[in-house]
């Protein structure tokens, strides 16, 4: 494919962007000065021209989510309203929102600033995983910075707006990167999901209306309003899938990493980009979008790599984390492998996902271990259907997604583990020495 | 925690010292407490910083202590500790080493490092090595899964690993 030009990793390779000083000499903080002598209306219009759509997973537009969040009616006592930047990272597979932190903060916060401005939020809570500590000391450090030079505090870059921003840790929870789960664990509580309606935009942090988008989401920010929503349409397959994209690729390639193309790019032509198949071995399967995207066999390799399309293949494009398996991999164990992490990782509050996702750690286990029956592909799918919609939040559905593609797709391979009443793969070694 | 030697379960840390938060801990709380509107928002904050007051870990005294400076019932803070990997509730190494077996790694390897770990250090996951000085988990993605196999020591993420690698590493941790 033609030669991209990076937009969102621009400065990956560039240590003075780190800093205030070589972050401004880049251009920074220019769309944010631009922003704040719009018409906040005008910044959401702009956003929502471009067609952002949240890099989170859920794909959902950024400017239409922004105008969810009520006006306030009096001038003299506006709304108490907040920005809480979702950078809990946690979704087996993605590591793109760390590198973006580690290597660009600024970026971050003028993209939180700018949302902020547009929303009329005076607080912003950047909500990153408790392992991400040498992210958060980053961005520590740069909002330090952005403080000391103006960019935050009383008065954003001299327009009078009130900005305050915080970086808040958590304490390892997968379950706190679900909106509302983060809103509860951002309050003190456990980060146990809520019931919705009404959203965020409406009631979220401390009972008042709330944006949350990711940091990848919030990145795009500054480009759309510097070089204009019409530019940021210009990329991508189509209006609904636009902008530049991270894919984070992981697994058996050559060359794992993160990799910034135009949305859409092939699985085919990331994967050529990845230094293709490790050690050249034949593909088998890949997840499109990490740990609760469903599994792809290999003759989706041609699949575009947007919302819309790798949603008609069959997965979804998720976090765009994509986990590539080579012909020695066992489907099973690695199904299972997902398995445990959701039944870790389901917060217990409801009774569906709750038990089954243990019930699906357990059958997956038995049939790795050769001592499944014929009929757990159909327990599986029982399970599945039990759990699917039962949930308040998505936990549970993304906990069956691995699992019923498994079903789905390899349903040969557990059967030919009950058959030969063991695992048919030989355990792989990646270590000669010991 | 699997009792096998009885002076593994001595705290790694400092000695249990009574009392509450020092003064330079409730400094730093103070701090943070100007940023939330709630002082239940301080909860995570208040924990992370107790834990490290108290060696790693948080015993009943130190969940007691987080809830007097926030003035909470104990039991909504024993409530929150319960719900969240990263607080423990029994002791820990001075060194805790947390290495990603999820997908990706497990794909690049990552069951060969925690049998590295287990041969090396002679003890079971979660359990503490005699001198105090390590313990090791299994942990889920780390996000670091472009350098997999990969380990985190303390605060250090530790990337494209081999068993020689993490031998190297250990002999470093004293």
């Amino acid at each position: 494919m033609a030669a991209f030009e990076r937009v969102l990793t621009r400065n990956v390779g560039k240590p003075e962007a780190l800093t205030l000083k070589g972050y401004r000499q880049g251009g920074g903080y220019e769309a944010l000065a631009k922003a704040l002598a719009m018409d906040p209306d005008a910044v959401i219009e702009e956003v929502k021209k471009s067609g952002l759509r949240g890099r989170g997973g859920a794909g959902f537009a950024a400017g239409l989510k922004w105008s969810f969040i009520p006006k306030s009616k009096d001038k003299d006592k506006p709304l108490t309203k907040y920005l809480v930047c979702n950078a809990d990272e946690s979704e087996p597979g993605t590591f793109k929102d760390r590198l973006l932190m580690e290597y660009d903060p600024h970026q971050l916060i003028e993209g939180c600033a700018i949302c902020c401005w547009a929303v009329q939020a005076a607080t912003c809570y950047i909500y990153i995983r408790g392992e991400y500590t040498k992210a958060a000391s980053i961005l520590e450090q740069a909002l330090k910075d952005a403080y000391e030079g103006g960019i935050l505090g009383d008065s954003v870059m001299g327009s009078g707006f009130k900005l305050n921003m915080y970086v808040h840790r958590g304490a390892g929870a997968y379950i706190c990167g679900e909106e509302t789960g983060m809103l509860e664990s951002l309050e003190g509580k456990r980060g146990q999901p809520r019931v919705k309606p009404p959203f965020p935009a409406v009631v979220g942090a401390f009972g008042q209306p709330t944006v949350i988008n990711n940091v990848e989401t919030l990145c795009n920010v500054p480009h759309i309003l510097t070089r204009g929503a019409d530019w940021f349409k210009g990329i991508g397959t189509d209006e609904k899938n636009t902008g530049p994209k991270l894919y984070a690729i992981s697994g058996h390639v050559e060359r794992p990493g993160t990799y910034e193309y135009p949305i859409g790019v092939t699985f085919r032509e990331l994967l050529e980009g990845a230094g293709g198949m490790l050690k050249g071995r034949p593909l088998k399967a890949f997840i499109p979008g990490g740990a609760s995207a469903p599994v792809l066999k290999a003759d989706m390799i041609d699949v575009k790599m947007d919302f819309d399309s790798v949603a008609k293949a069959g997965s979804m494009l998720g976090s765009a984390a994509v986990i590539v398996m080579d012909d020695t991999t066992c489907m099973v164990r690695s199904a299972a492998r997902l398995a445990k992490f959701f039944n870790h990782e389901s917060c217990g509050q409801c009774t569906p996902c709750r038990e089954g996702t243990n019930w699906m750690e357990l059958v997956l286990k038995r049939i790795e271990h050769g001592e499944g029956s014929e009929r757990d592909g159909q327990l599986l799918l029982s399970i599945c259907r039990n759990i699917g919609g039962q949930s308040l939040c998505a936990l549970g559905d993304a906990a069956i997604g691995p699992v019923k593609s498994l079903v789905d797709r390899f349903s040969e391979e557990i059967e030919q583990h009950v058959r030969d009443r063991a695992c048919p793969f030989p355990k792989r070694r990646f270590f000669d020495s010991n | 925690m699997s009792v096998h030697e009885p002076e593994s379960m001595r705290p790694a840390g400092p000695e249990r010292r009574g009392g509450g938060f020092s003064a330079a801990a409730r400094a730093e709380l103070d701090e943070i407490r100007k940023r939330y509107p709630t002082t239940e928002a301080c909860m995570l904050p208040a924990l992370h910083i107790a834990q490290r007051e108290w060696g790693g870990w948080l015993p009943d005294e130190a969940i007691e202590a987080v809830a007097a400076e926030l003035d909470m019932p104990s039991a909504k803070v024993y409530g929150v500790v319960t719900f969240y990997d990263l607080y423990h509730q029994k002791p820990v190494g001075r060194h805790r080493i947390r290495v990603c077996t999820n997908l990706s790694c497990q794909l690049r390897g990552s069951e060969e490092i925690m049998e590295t770990l287990a041969a090396e250090l002679g003890v079971g996951e979660d359990e503490v090595t005699r001198d105090g000085n390590c313990s090791y988990v299994h942990f889920e993605c780390l996000g670091s899964c472009d350098t997999a196999p990969m380990m985190m020591v303390d605060d250090e993420y530790h990337e494209n690993l081999t068993p020689n690698r993490v031998r190297q590493i250990l002999k470093g941790l004293k």
